[in-house]
């Protein structure tokens, strides 16, 4: 009973969450097109699908991975897990003892994108749009490989303290030079791709992580260095989705 | 069903490597855990039913009539309406604005009261629901004129790095994450699927050139208008 409560209050969340959006669609639709929309009764149920769906989709998150995956990144920042029992911070943090904490990193940033519902939308739809050129399940691994790494090299960047804008200024550099070279199809797609891969499963867990570690790492600042993972996660993406079509057009020429 | 199962596979082995070899801990909750994840598994399945039901079809059928219709004016203005409509009621962002303002009263860029912060944070929002939406608009008329995405990123890379260099410290890390926070689950599929749809009715252009790129728009803009907004105020 409890259960069934909890679905329909998080039911209810989401639409309101989704009524601004509906409202404007259904909004155009009938004072600016003003034509009927083909298929209603599939649209709305398709709808009411998304709605249903988000709506199990966070409350399970909410109620297996969130408390878990908090609760890790927690643990896995804790002095205690990195120095030993005895807790003693060093006077000069060694980068290197963070190591559990790159490969958590890496390994949830990869598979929290695999699960983000928007990416396996934009996935489905490059498919459909290319003709099968851009495979879906090889996209998305792409990208999942540009956020994870995006990700560990942001917890390093945490825990050196180094300035993000270094990074986030030479990431922007090296996505201008791939750009030259990349196959043009994919550029567009692959800009998208640094948008898509940071909603639902991938903010709160990684959110986690960044304030974790800037809570316990000597000299850092919750407030300013707790923020950045999102960007990091945001920019790889895009050098990996060009260099994932570089390497496939490389393949096929090869082998021609 | 099998295919959301597989999706959610790396997540559960990632936890659980980790959980049993790395901390060796044991799982709290379990059966929590086995509940939600049958919760996250069937949410996925129904939600990439109803994206091929309903958001695709009414995006692309929207792009088509706005096509045929011939007014860009109101095209634009749908675009902006989305951007904006969607960013500004997202939760992602309520939670970064309220995070924002917190650093803006202890950096002393403001005055340490609620209502100081809840007007900041206030601000924040709109300026970032704005600038998506001045984003759409963009990448909209991009598709209409078929300008080329790669120099319009590029020019908007310049503007974010001479925006850092002006910027106070303390926004930085913020107005970069704000470009991440503002694409939401069911704004993606929405916005793609105009795109694509637009592209396709176009003569001349191309869909995979030309009608994907607003979600990069999207999350371009709010990080050069949040380091904007730490400037002004």
């Amino acid at each position: 009973m409890e259960l069934l409560m909890r679905i329909l209050q998080m039911i209810i969340d989401t639409s309101i969450d989704v009524l601004p959006i509906a409202s404007i669609i259904f909004g155009f639709q009938f004072l600016v097109i003003r034509k009927p929309i083909p298929n209603l009764k599939r649209v709305i149920i398709g709808f009411v699908y998304v709605l249903v769906g988000l709506s199990l989709f966070l409350l399970g998150l909410e109620q297996a991975l969130f408390p878990l995956g908090r609760l890790m990144a927690d643990q896995l920042t804790n002095p205690s897990f990195i120095y030993g029992d005895a807790g003693i911070i060093p006077e000069v943090i060694n980068w290197k003892d963070y190591y559990w904490v790159y490969i958590f990193a890496f390994a949830i940033g990869f598979s929290t994108t695999i699960a983000e519902p928007s990416l396996i939308a934009v996935a489905i739809k490059a498919n459909e749009v290319s003709g099968g050129t851009v495979g879906i399940s090889g996209l998305r691994i792409a990208v999942a490989i540009g956020v994870a790494v995006g990700i560990a090299l942001g917890s390093y960047r945490i825990v050196t303290g180094l300035p993000i804008h270094y990074f986030i200024i030479s990431g922007y550099i090296i996505v201008v030079i791939q750009t030259f070279f990349a196959p043009k199809m994919i550029v567009p797609l692959a800009y998208d791709s640094g948008g898509v891969t940071t909603s639902t499963v991938t903010v709160p867990l990684v959110a986690a992580l960044g304030l974790g570690l800037a809570e316990t790492v000597p000299g850092r600042n919750v407030l300013i260095d707790g923020f950045g993972l999102i960007a990091f996660a945001s920019l790889f993406p895009i050098m990996s989705v060009m260099a994932y079509a570089q390497i496939s057009e490389y393949i096929g020429n090869r082998s021609r | 069903m099998l295919g959301s199962l597989r999706d959610l596979l790396p997540i559960i082995l990632v936890i659980g490597f980790f959980q049993a070899v790395v901390l060796q801990q044991p799982i709290p909750g379990f059966v929590d855990i086995i509940i939600g994840t049958l919760f996250i598994v069937l949410g996925l399945t129904f939600f990439i039913y109803g994206l091929e039901m309903g958001l695709f079809p009414i995006g692309e059928s929207m792009a088509n009539a706005f096509a045929r219709k011939g007014s860009v004016f109101w095209l634009l203005i749908f675009a902006f309406c989305l951007g904006f409509g969607t960013t500004v009621a997202e939760p992602a962002l309520i939670a970064v604005a309220d995070e924002a303002s917190e650093v803006a009263a202890i950096g002393g860029m403001i005055l340490n009261t609620p209502e100081a912060m809840e007007s900041y944070a206030n601000g924040l929002r709109f300026t970032v629901a704005f600038s998506v939406g001045l984003a759409i608009v963009i990448g909209v008329l991009r598709i209409l004129k078929g300008w080329s995405i790669q120099y319009m990123i590029m020019g908007g890379y310049i503007l974010v790095v001479i925006m850092t260099a002006l910027a106070p410290k303390e926004i930085i890390g913020i107005a970069y994450d704000s470009g991440g926070v503002t694409t939401s689950t069911i704004t993606v599929p929405l916005v793609t699927a105009l795109g694509v749809g637009l592209a396709s009715s176009i003569k001349g252009r191309n869909p995979m050139t030309d009608g994907f790129g607003l979600i990069a728009f999207a999350s371009l803009t709010p990080m050069i208008f949040v380091m904007g907004y730490g400037m002004i105020i």
